[in-house]
């Protein structure tokens, strides 16, 4: 029920900022097809927790302001080796384990690493994923494991206590 | 104000202009597939952001900056979506990256 309430409210949100005329006539419009998405989904089965990640919400901005901070050193790097002369890549392949829970912390895991330039996921195969990176040392600071322990602690049950699982 | 927010707005414009020419001389310069797609994303991630960053301090706290952000999200998830789509279809197509270190 909560995830249904949930879409709703996304999609009439998301229909507010994008819309911009606020006359009854086409505000009833959107409130119907609002509805009418969220009966559709619901129909469908497809309304879950894995649709509408509620549990996300509340730690999703820190996450957001780190992965920025990466995507923003990892740029500058790339892009000083693709500008500077002489060959300064050396191209590693790596198997990184995803230790998330669900397939939605796995899937945000590898679309994390594939936003970071200079490391993108090649295949993700039950739990292990193949990282294709620029440098040695781009991979070597993956197998580091800083961000699968971060995307694992986002997506932990909200309220749930902080429990560390060591990495192998 | 206004001045100082069109400078910093340029700036932005002006750094994701120059992040999106490096992605594509780096598409130039890179030696295979894989190491391509790395120079791709600096066009994606780095290029993108900053030219929307200097759009919405040109439009302001209007709905064209919530759009602009809507904007900016979806890409910031497609992409990488695609990225890796790639990626995939080239390694089962057979396409063996050219590697230093092979660690799989």
């Amino acid at each position: 029920m909560r995830y249904l309430l949930g879409l709703i409210i996304g999609a009439a949100t998301l229909w507010l900022l994008l819309s911009g005329v606020y006359k009854p006539i086409v505000l009833g419009l959107g409130g119907f097809s609002v509805l009418f998405c969220a009966y559709v989904c619901h129909r469908m089965g497809i309304v879950d927790r894995e649709s509408v990640p509620l549990h996300l919400l509340a730690r999703l901005p820190l996450y957001a302001l780190w992965l920025g901070g990466e995507i923003a050193k990892s740029n500058w790097d790339v892009a000083k080796r693709i500008v500077l002369p002489e060959r300064r890549i050396s191209p590693t392949i790596v198997r990184l384990r995803a230790h998330q829970s669900s397939e939605l912390g796995q899937a945000i895991f590898a679309n994390s690493i594939t936003l970071t330039p200079g490391t993108v996921t090649v295949a993700l195969r039950s739990g292990d994923a193949i990282v294709h990176a620029i440098t040695e040392d781009n991979a070597t600071d993956m197998e580091g494991g800083d961000m699968d322990q971060r995307v694992r602690r986002l997506e932990r049950p909200f309220g749930a206590p902080a429990r560390r699982e060591e990495t192998p | 104000m206004n001045a100082l927010i069109d400078t910093a707005s340029w700036i932005l414009l002006a750094g994701g202009a120059l992040f999106s020419v490096i992605g594509g001389i780096g598409m130039l310069r890179m030696p295979d597939f894989y190491t391509r797609m790395h120079a791709a994303s600096v066009t994606d991630t780095a290029g993108m952001i900053l030219m929307l960053a200097g759009l919405m301090l040109q439009a302001g706290l209007t709905l064209v900056t919530a759009k602009l952000v809507f904007v900016m999200l979806f890409l910031l998830i497609t992409s990488p979506t695609a990225t890796h789509a790639l990626a995939r279809a080239a390694l089962e197509d057979g396409i063996e990256p050219q590697v230093d270190h092979d660690k799989r």
